[in-house]
């Protein structure tokens, strides 16, 4: 039977949306001994699993949406949302925060300036968050704007690089460091907390608003820059808007979580397998997949060596490249096509 | 008399730092077809693309006697539509989708498709025999089943103006005809059409011919008019002839 796209959309949000609700379900019972069936008012279940459950969700929500942007900003099914450097900013962050951390906790312990308070106060999350930011907006400050493509691309790479360096350079200068770095790069969500979860959720609202009314965008941007702009839309302003919106949800993710690898890559392949429709609606379906995607390995990665943990950026990696490898045997792969 | 939908007067333009078009001028009457010709390189996208105003130049362009430098984006959109050379989808949109894209001007930003951009829409598929296709995705179809469907996405702005940059490069030729159809009846309609064509031939079924050479227009002339014939061959460095059968010209090389 041939469904109107609409339809297609709606059974598929309404697929995501129980899968989302029955894995919320399943993450509030698994613990470090497997399935555990609790009583509602243990403090383990509302302080510990529910916001890890519903921030690993939220995360990747955040993530399935920026990988949405990426690749109808850049008209690329491969581009990620770490793509204009944001992942090494967080990552740098992290590594001035850990290294101020330890520096300061050596040498200015008792004669801490106020303005090194304050920035210890940001903690972790706030330096992640400062890094992915300030890298995004290097990134746009060398490619000189939004208006081309591929110097965006290779700016964000440049970008990468040299983050990447100076990241190595603090590790070199201080190896106590390292384990939390591991942390942070292999990605987490043990740390998530009630506070995390209503950041994620705000900016989460926000992003899928912004995304859903510059949809026209991107939809006319697939038929070139020229017909976009024929059509009446500011293309640079509003691509802009969009790389913004992408940085905020992706820095978001990654200051709560860590490096999580493939979600964003992986989850609107996912979808545009199963439908092909506007980008208001791949926007939609990406985060929810995104959401699903991270749950399920949130919870994967709690339960399959029970009771030990891995860390789930691991399994996303191996559980993507496993679906992305697969992909590139597929016949339309084979023949070219990378949609 | 007739009226003037585009005046092209003084245009300079400039691809970097070389010099692509230069003093152009060109009259385009309301609700007639014209066909800007001539070699390649000769200047012929850049000077519609100065039209549509997606490139900048010095000089003016004016529609129905309003500078377009000084429209807004979304006035200008509602006035002149545009169909551009070999654009192509990367993503995964149907052909309803496509074509809805062309009712963008007259939406708000707060506000999706209304009743009305629905009705316009559902209206072409059925007029151009493209209701079966609605849910493709635009990737499963051939070059020339695309270019239809971009011409839909055209026509769906119902602007008094559309502009077309080699509309025809991969249609098969009895779709060259529905294509030819399509222009007489929008003209019929008041609608002014402007396109770039490489076959002479269907350039000279136009109702106005453009002819430029290095990034000048050298002559704008009726295809029926002896002076244009040789401004053609020369500018064609006479390898052309010019033949009459019945009431239409034809060119053949030589």
């Amino acid at each position: 039977m041939n469904h109107s796209p609409f339809t297609k959309v709606v059974h598929l949000s309404g697929w995501l949306l129980c899968l989302s609700a029955g894995l919320l379900l399943l993450g509030l019972f698994t613990g470090s001994l497997g399935f555990e069936v609790n009583d509602w008012h243990d403090p383990l279940l509302q302080e510990i699993r529910l916001p890890r459950t519903l921030g690993a969700w939220l995360a990747g929500a955040l993530l399935g949406l920026s990988g949405a942007l990426a690749q109808g900003l850049f008209r690329n099914p491969l581009a990620d949302p770490y793509l204009l450097g944001s992942a090494s900013g967080a990552t740098l962050g992290v590594t001035l925060a850990l290294f101020g951390g330890w520096w300061g906790g050596s040498y200015l312990s008792t004669e801490a300036t106020w303005a090194m308070q304050w920035l210890w106060r940001l903690g972790i999350t706030g330096f992640a968050f400062i890094g992915a930011w300030v890298a995004v907006l290097l990134t746009l400050l060398l490619a000189q704007g939004v208006q081309h493509t591929l110097r965006l691309l290779l700016a964000g790479v440049v970008v990468g690089v040299v983050l990447g360096a100076i990241t190595s350079l603090l590790m070199v200068a201080s190896p106590q460091i390292l384990p939390a770095m591991q942390a942070f790069t292999l990605g987490s969500t043990s740390m998530l907390s009630g506070a995390s979860c209503a950041l994620m959720s705000v900016v989460l609202i926000l992003c899928w608003l912004f995304s859903w009314r510059l949809s026209p965008l991107l939809d006319g941007l697939s038929l070139g820059e020229a017909t976009a702009q024929s059509l009446g839309l500011r293309v640079a302003p509003l691509r802009f808007l969009l790389l913004g919106v992408m940085a905020l949800a992706t820095a978001t993710a990654v200051a709560q979580t860590g490096l999580i690898a493939f979600v964003g890559l992986v989850a609107p392949h996912l979808v545009r397998a199963r439908v092909r429709a506007t980008f208001a609606a791949t926007s939609v379906l990406s985060a929810l997949m995104g959401g699903v995607l991270l749950c399920a390995a949130d919870i994967l990665a709690r339960w399959i060596m029970a009771p030990q943990e891995l860390p789930v950026g691991v399994l996303t990696a191996m559980l993507g490249g496993g679906y992305l490898l697969w992909r590139l045997q597929s016949p339309a792969m084979r023949e070219g096509d990378a949609s | 008399m007739s009226s003037v939908a585009l005046k092209v007067t003084g245009v300079n333009a400039f691809f970097g730092q070389h010099q692509v078009l230069f003093d152009a001028h060109a009259d385009i009457v309301t609700g007639q077809w014209t066909c800007l010709v001539g070699p390649n390189g000769a200047g012929k996208t850049s000077l519609l693309k100065v039209m549509a105003g997606l490139m900048p130049a010095l000089g003016e362009v004016q529609i129905e006697g309003q500078v377009l430098q000084h429209m807004t984006a979304k006035q200008r959109a509602r006035s002149l539509a545009w169909l551009g050379q070999q654009e192509h989808t990367h993503n995964d949109l149907t052909v309803q989708d496509i074509v809805m894209l062309g009712r963008l001007p007259h939406q708000s930003w707060w506000s999706g498709p209304s009743e009305h951009d629905h009705a316009v829409v559902q209206q072409l598929l059925d007029r151009h025999g493209m209701q079966d296709w609605k849910y493709r995705s635009l990737n499963t179809l051939s070059g020339g089943e695309r270019q239809r469907v971009l011409l839909l996405r055209a026509l769906a702005v119902q602007a008094p103006v559309l502009l077309m940059d080699e509309p025809i490069a991969n249609v098969d030729a009895p779709h060259q005809a529905d294509w030819l159809a399509t222009v007489h009846s929008l003209t019929q309609q008041g609608t002014t059409v402007v396109s770039v064509l490489h076959d002479l031939n269907l350039a000279m079924r136009a109702d106005q011919v453009v002819v430029m050479q290095a990034g000048r227009v050298v002559m704008q002339s009726s295809p029926h008019d002896p002076d244009l014939h040789a401004c053609l061959q020369q500018v064609f460095d006479h390898r052309l002839s010019f033949h009459k059968i019945e009431t239409q010209w034809v060119a053949l090389t030589r």
